[in-house]
């Protein structure tokens, strides 16, 4: 007979936290190396766009101008593809290994200016530069990195088959992770003899335009990687193009449908890396601390920016009120701030508009009758900021847990047993990715399995790695990014 | 004195079980001399629904099969078309194949059955992988089947290119609602009877005969479809494509046409990677 857990007897302590001394500032000083203005990066050479039409980046931390971006139109595609084009078949015959060689080389020219790389990316997205640090710019290096070693290796991609480059690439790529998600489309596609036309996000272009610098020092060809920068238009462009012989995107599911519809009617191959609303399920005999930390770092890593962030928690109803209760005493200690202080937690919300849609989602789960709780934070007077928040009382047809927030709002639900839990994790649309947290390993590995989801993470949250693929089920898109797995998905049997 | 034959009254396989169409509708086939042969059953969108069910229904004990049980299955089925491939012969060449190109292409369809047993038990350690991660976790990487597959076979050859198309998808644990050849559909309805006589269980193969041009939209668009493969034109094939953007549905095009079904080449490893999702799962190694 299972036993009822009684509630702790001793009432909790209450934590005094943080308004005994205040922190000093700790800014990150590196110099980022900005230009006032950043051209179209085509056939090996950074040109004004045909139009003369340049749109600002603007830093999300204080609203201040950064640089002025070029805005591609449809002549600057057009030379971008006829570039990649040309550029393809030597690119494609070049042997593997010297292949790989140029690759390894953008890794290692990557790490040798890491830190200007992770204030340009803080200052441009708006992320606590302790993880455009530690975790974006490293990562992206380690991605150029692990597959510069595939490209001389490609007869061990595809057991039976011969495998051969697609072509040309079109890929567009969102704002959460802008260097890392360019790394990510970057690296297989190129370790595989492909070129490529990227098209970064309009409002975090900036490191994508240093690493066309990076591009040029290694010596790649001309052509090989073109960079168009705009807004929606452009990607439309990007995606739409005759020349493309693959459409990588990663971005909304919205967008993602509409782009598979966009190419309906053509043989061009596609991947998807969609939306996700994951369940982040807590049972009962979990490490409670362990699980906490988890869960802060599942849903507020990157301001909760993130297509698999763990945005429902599902918590068994027995540990219910001591996991909420230890999560607000979490949140009350992060630091919501300068992005380029070391010592924030939660940076700048990447726009105004992304603000609004958190503001919007937000006040729609007030109104659907959900608890919120957000602790008293100073945000700045300037600049984008959300604290973040929990939802507690949600309900699964609350909006709050079943669109994307794509910010740090955790909507928590609660179950009683394994299957309800299934039942509730697997009850969206989407299947990116999902978490849980218990010590035994039999209920991990029947959760794993019957979890509709891409990327399970049990007992840790939010890890990746170029080895491991990475991608969604369902309406989280399809094709995978990372691992023997990714690099397949560009390329075609020869 | 003259004994008249008893003729069958060819029924679809929805749910291991031989049904007419919902909506009452039949459709007449002549054999290729232009005498009357039978009718057959003029599936509606109704029909497909019902059979969707039915594969969703099946689908996760299906799944949850060994792999070894599963190849054991395929086998059989083997063992059951190769008994009655003189009977599948003539189904063909009653529609106008030429004795040899049928007894050629039946003998493929048991073959086909036979790669593909073997390949049950085998694509994961091929297609999955243990991730070398940077950090302290153990990474794995499985395939897990995408669920309810609709397959929109040739008409040439017909019961070649359904079964080249179904076994790949069926031998990864999903579950199919198919579409016979709109032009030859009656070998289909016999392989239904040899689904029903194999140890396949009921639901995990469903096969449907009727109009293309009046299923298509439904295969596109029905949300618990989570795959496609088609043999398609061109304007069936963007048809398909738009349908399938909006629940984000995963489609493939069989780019063998005719003889091409024939080759060595049609069947392997990559057909069954199509239907299949990848899974990664972490946990961290203590210290």
């Amino acid at each position: 007979m299972p036993q009822a857990r009684t509630a702790p007897r001793r009432t909790r302590a209450r934590l005094i936290f943080g308004d005994l001394w205040e922190f000093d500032p700790a800014p990150e000083t590196a110099d980022p190396r900005l230009k006032p203005r950043y051209d179209l990066f085509i056939d090996g050479r950074f040109v004004r766009p045909r139009s003369g039409r340049y749109f600002d980046s603007i830093n999300p931390a204080n609203e201040r101008k950064l640089a002025e971006i070029a805005l591609a139109g449809p002549a600057d595609v057009d030379a971008a593809y006829a570039a990649a084009a040309g550029a393809f078949r030597s690119w494609a015959a070049t042997p593997g290994l010297e292949r790989g060689k140029y690759l390894f080389r953008i890794a290692r020219l990557l790490q040798d200016r890491a830190r200007e790389f992770a204030v340009a990316e803080t200052m441009d997205g708006g992320k606590p530069i302790r993880e455009s640090r530690d975790f974006d710019v490293p990562m992206a290096a380690a991605h150029f990195f692990y597959h510069a070693g595939w490209a001389d290796k490609l007869e061990y991609v595809a057991p039976g088959h011969t495998v051969a480059p697609l072509g040309v690439v079109g890929q567009v790529i969102p704002w959460n992770f802008p260097l890392l998600m360019l790394a990510w489309k970057l690296a297989p596609a190129l370790a595989m003899g492909n070129c490529v036309v990227l098209k970064p996000a309009e409002t975090t272009s900036i490191t994508a335009l240093k690493l066309a610098e990076v591009l040029q020092d290694a010596g790649l060809p001309p052509g090989v990687v073109n960079l168009v920068t705009g807004a929606g238009g452009t990607g439309a462009l990007v995606t739409g193009h005759p020349g493309a012989a693959k459409v990588a995107f990663t971005g909304s599911t919205q967008v993602g449908k509409a782009i598979m519809r966009q190419l309906a009617g053509t043989d061009r191959r596609m991947s998807m890396e969609l939306g996700g609303k994951a369940a982040n399920i807590v049972f009962d005999d979990a490490p409670i601390g362990q699980a906490v930390e988890g869960i802060v770092d599942g849903i507020f890593f990157n301001q909760g920016h993130v297509c698999c962030a763990g945005s429902r928690l599902l918590v068994q109803e027995g540990v219910a009120d001591e996991v909420v209760s230890k999560l607000k005493d979490r949140i009350r200690v992060l630091r919501v701030g300068d992005p380029l202080d070391k010592n924030t937690d939660l940076g700048a919300i990447n726009s105004s508009a992304q603000l609004a849609t958190i503001r919007r989602l937000v006040a729609s789960g007030l109104r659907e009758g959900a608890s919120m709780f957000q602790p008293p934070c100073r945000l700045p007077e300037r600049g984008f900021y959300f604290p973040p928040t929990l939802f507690t009382n949600v309900t699964q047809s609350h909006r709050i847990a079943r669109e994307e927030i794509f910010g740090p709002v955790l909507s928590i639900l609660t179950f009683r047993t394994v299957d309800e839990a299934i039942e509730k994790a697997n009850n969206t649309a989407y299947g990116l990715s999902a978490g849980v947290w218990t010590d035994k390993g039999s209920r991990i590995l029947r959760m794993s399995t019957e979890l509709k989801a891409g990327v399970v993470w049990a007992n840790t949250f939010n890890r990746f790695d170029p080895s491991s693929p990475f991608g969604g089920y369902k309406e989280s898109g399809f094709g995978r990014e990372g691992g023997r797995q990714g690099l397949l998905d560009y390329a075609r049997r020869a | 004195m003259h004994r008249l034959p008893v003729t069958k009254t060819p029924k679809v396989y929805i749910g291991g079980a031989f049904v007419r169409s919902e909506s009452a509708r039949t459709l007449r086939i002549d054999s290729s001399d232009g005498a009357f042969f039978a009718n057959i059953p003029q599936c509606s969108r109704k029909d497909l629904r019902n059979a969707v069910e039915a594969a969703a229904k099946a689908g996760p004990a299906w799944a949850r099969r060994t792999p070894y049980n599963r190849a054991q299955i395929l086998y059989r089925l083997a063992e059951m078309l190769e008994a009655r491939s003189a009977e599948l012969v003539g189904s063909l060449v009653r529609f106008g194949a030429r004795e040899g190109d049928a007894e050629r292409g039946v003998a493929l369809c048991a073959d086909r059955l036979v790669h593909y047993a073997g390949w049950a038990d085998k694509y994961e350690q091929l297609l999955g992988s243990v991730n070398p991660v940077a950090s302290r976790h153990f990474c794995f990487t499985v395939t897990e089947p995408m669920g309810v597959v609709g397959v929109l076979a040739p008409d040439s050859p017909p019961i070649l290119g359904l079964i080249s198309m179904v076994a790949p998808v069926i031998a990864c644990g999903n579950t199919v609602v198919a579409l016979a050849s709109e032009k030859f559909p009656y070998s289909a309805i016999l392989l239904g009877e040899m689904l029903a006589a194999s140890d396949l269980p009921g639901g995990v193969v469903n096969i449907l005969t009727g109009f293309r041009r009046e299923l298509i939209p439904t295969f596109a668009t029905h949300a618990h479809i989570r795959a496609i493969y088609a043999a398609a034109g061109e304007d069936e094939r963007k048809a398909l494509r738009l349908g399938a953007a909006a629940s984000v549905k995963r489609v493939r095009f069989a780019e063998e046409t005719g003889a091409g079904w024939l080759a060595g080449s049609a069947q392997g490893l990559d057909a069954i990677r199509a239907f299949v999702e990848f899974k990664t799962t972490w946990h961290p190694i203590g210290s």
